[in-house]
């Protein structure tokens, strides 16, 4: 078993025929994701990497019965691609798009409140259940498939636990980039019921950063509902202050927000937190021992 | 992105929000000229740069005559102000804004930005206005409160309440929060607003409501839509080597540290800070080359690095994804056509083109230090700032 994703999942790409999109689609199928096609306005009925152009969301659902979408296209509209993708009836919206502004993700949040359906992003780099299928930017060939599952909102960092997963031989039942925007999709809460709920994983490995309380709500998620071992490194400790929050932006959390106060909650409710982000894996390899 | 104090008070201007009645500055003459275009026998000759503490720093300067407002205006512009926000280097003055004075009955604080918890925009406000708001949330939080707007209703009058009771407003304030409020919250959307802080918020002895000074911060990733504000971005206020790197696509951060890191990925870059760290030095930067990057990006990035001298060693850390290690290659070699790698370079190059990346460098018979993994690249990288 895996979360969300696997062999079977029928994925489609927006923004299909673009310069990212398409490099992405094809790396995407060569792993082996179930790749039903894409969708790219005005030239639906064509044919781009061997897979059917669709005009819209909700035709790619109708003739491919597509349930997951990757999004590529340029900010300005990856809101409406988002709405679009969940009012079409996707369950999985992996949203790569960076730089879209945060009054269209408060829109989108409210709207989504609407649809049974998870987005994970954006800004971030997707999802993959290594061996069965990936949707989103990273390398497929650093995964390995196996009995951790990986929560992060880093992409790059990412790759850097996931490479010492699979050099331990532990490797990874799904890998979650939750994205680095302020207001994003799927939290480490929901990722972390979903790997605790699943079989095949054993541990998990979450990667949080400076700024917001996400870790911090994880933390007290941790504590009272997580029984399997969880690593957590958090990126910033040497950030400096107000350069990336904005200054009341920090009032508001109070003390929450540094990668100090994030390590101390995540402690504190049992974690094993690990300093150092090169030794995730073997730190996640002597407590699956 | 950060815009002055004046324009901040112009966009409130805009929404209908009262503002005392000002005039910029920028040499002494004009200011001079302003305070009698002002009229009036109280002014305030006010420091525009791009942070908060200005009133401790003496950046805010109440004047009772002309010759006050004109030994004001030139004590200021050309000064350089440290105040809190600033760093040791402190900003120079090149605006100074001077108003109207005003009477003045009560401070508050009042700010709006994104509460990223309840995904809402949301007011904090404060019957200490006037005063540094981190002090107060750290010796008296229970004077700060925070109210999220639900954005498909707007504010309702249990927002109005409960703001008008967090502040401590009676008679004609209260009546008046309720408009002031909506205006602000329109002001905050419709500029795609990422902080508007007023501190002070003041009542005058007439019970109005007044913005007396004014600060805002516009959403990046928003400024494509606001050409007006766009349009107002002062590239004094920003570290020159922040500005140049903007311009290559690179996000680029100064510190006070001597190992120049070059990475891609924001959270590898600061795990990459982190790391140098935990080995007993530190980073001189942030600096993530994104994943678009091109071969010129990567050459002005090392360029940055390599003229930087605070920099002892740099510490290149690619975890190529999107990004192929040739072209991080590839930009090294542009980069020291003009500018000689003079401190010790370590490079882990790991993903895309990888071997290709490492043999540029090696056909090129640069003496770079290679590192298989991001702990050793880091304890390679102590090790060389230590030798200079």
């Amino acid at each position: 078993m895996s979360v969300l994703l696997d062999k079977q999942t029928r994925v489609i790409c927006q923004g299909f025929t673009g310069k990212q999109g398409s490099f992405h689609s094809q790396q995407m199928i060569e792993y082996g994701t179930t790749f039903v096609g894409g969708v790219t306005p005005g030239k639906g009925g064509q044919t781009h990497l061997n897979r059917p152009v669709f005009d819209s969301v909700a035709d790619a659902v109708a003739k491919e019965g597509a349930e997951a979408t990757v999004i590529f296209v340029p900010p300005r509209f990856a809101a409406a691609a988002i709405i679009e993708a969940a009012t079409a009836g996707i369950r999985l919206i992996a949203c790569i798009t960076e730089g879209i502004p945060v009054q269209d993700m408060l829109a989108v949040k409210r709207q989504l409140a609407a649809f049974d359906c998870t987005l994970i992003g954006p800004n971030c780099p997707g999802i993959i259940t290594p061996g069965e299928a990936k949707i989103g930017i990273m390398p497929g060939h650093i995964h390995l498939p196996g009995r951790v599952g990986v929560i992060s909102r880093s992409g790059t960092l990412t790759y850097e636990a996931v490479e010492q997963l699979s050099q331990t031989g532990l490797g990874q039942s799904t890998c979650i980039g939750m994205g680095g925007d302020p207001i994003h999709g799927m939290n480490f809460i929901d990722a972390l019921r979903l790997f605790e709920l699943d079989e095949q994983t054993e541990g998990v490995v979450m990667i949080g950063e400076i700024g917001g309380a996400d870790e911090e709500h994880a933390a007290a998620f941790i504590r009272d509902h997580v029984s399997k071992p969880v690593v957590a490194f958090i990126a910033g400790a040497t950030a400096p202050a107000g350069k990336r929050m904005g200054h009341a932006g920090a009032i508001i959390s109070g003390g929450k927000g540094t990668a100090e106060a994030k390590f101390n909650a995540l402690e504190e409710a049992g974690v094993s937190v690990e300093h150092n982000p090169t030794l995730l894996g073997k730190r996640m390899q002597a407590l699956l021992a | 992105m950060n815009i002055h104090e004046y324009q901040a008070k112009a966009v409130l201007k805009r929404f209908g929000i009262s503002t005392p009645s000002g005039i910029l500055a920028n040499t002494v003459a004009e200011a001079v000229a302003a305070a009698h275009d002002l009229g009036g026998d109280i002014w305030v000759v006010k420091a525009q740069i791009h942070a908060g503490g200005r009133g401790k720093a003496g950046g805010v300067r109440l004047c009772r005559s002309i010759e006050e407002v004109e030994q004001s205006a030139s004590a200021l512009l050309g000064a350089t102000l440290v105040t809190h926000q600033t760093g040791s280097e402190g900003k120079q003055v090149h605006k100074i804004y001077i108003e109207q004075g005003v009477d003045i009955a009560h401070e508050y604080y009042l700010s709006l930005l994104v509460d990223r918890e309840a995904e809402a925009v949301a007011f904090v406000v404060s019957p200490a206005g006037g005063m540094d708001i981190e002090q107060v949330a750290a010796t008296a939080p229970e004077q700060i409160h925070s109210r999220a707007v639900d954005a498909g209703t707007g504010l309702v009058d249990a927002d109005y309440a409960a703001m008008i009771d967090g502040l401590g407003l009676t008679g004609r304030a209260a009546k008046a929060f309720p408009v002031l409020a909506d205006a602000l919250y329109r002001a905050f959307t419709e500029s795609d607003c990422s902080l508007l802080e007023l501190n002070p918020l003041i009542e005058t002895g007439a019970g109005e409501l007044i913005a007396l000074d004014a600060k805002m911060a516009i959403d990046d990733n928003a400024l494509y839509r606001q050409p007006d504000l766009a349009a107002l971005r002062d590239t004094d206020e920003e570290d020159p080597r922040e500005t140049e790197a903007v311009q290559f696509g690179l996000n680029y951060i100064a510190l006070d540290g001597r190992i120049g890191c070059m990475v891609n990925g924001a959270g590898l870059a600061m795990g990459t800070m982190d790391i140098i760290q935990l080995k007993g030095d530190r980073p001189a930067n942030f600096l993530d080359v994104g994943g678009g990057v091109t071969v010129d990006a990567v050459c002005e990035a090392f360029k940055l690095l390599f003229s930087d001298r605070h920099v002892k060693a740099v510490l290149v850390n690619i975890f190529g994804g999107i990004v192929r290690c040739d072209l991080i290659s590839l930009g090294l070699l542009e980069a020291i056509k003009t500018h000689p790698m003079r401190v010790p370079v370590i490079m882990r190059l790991v993903g895309t083109n990888e071997e290709l990346g490492k043999q540029i460098i090696r056909d090129a018979g640069l003496d770079v230090r290679w590192a298989t993994d991001l702990d050793q690249a880091a304890e390679l990288a102590v090790a060389a700032a230590g030798e200079s």
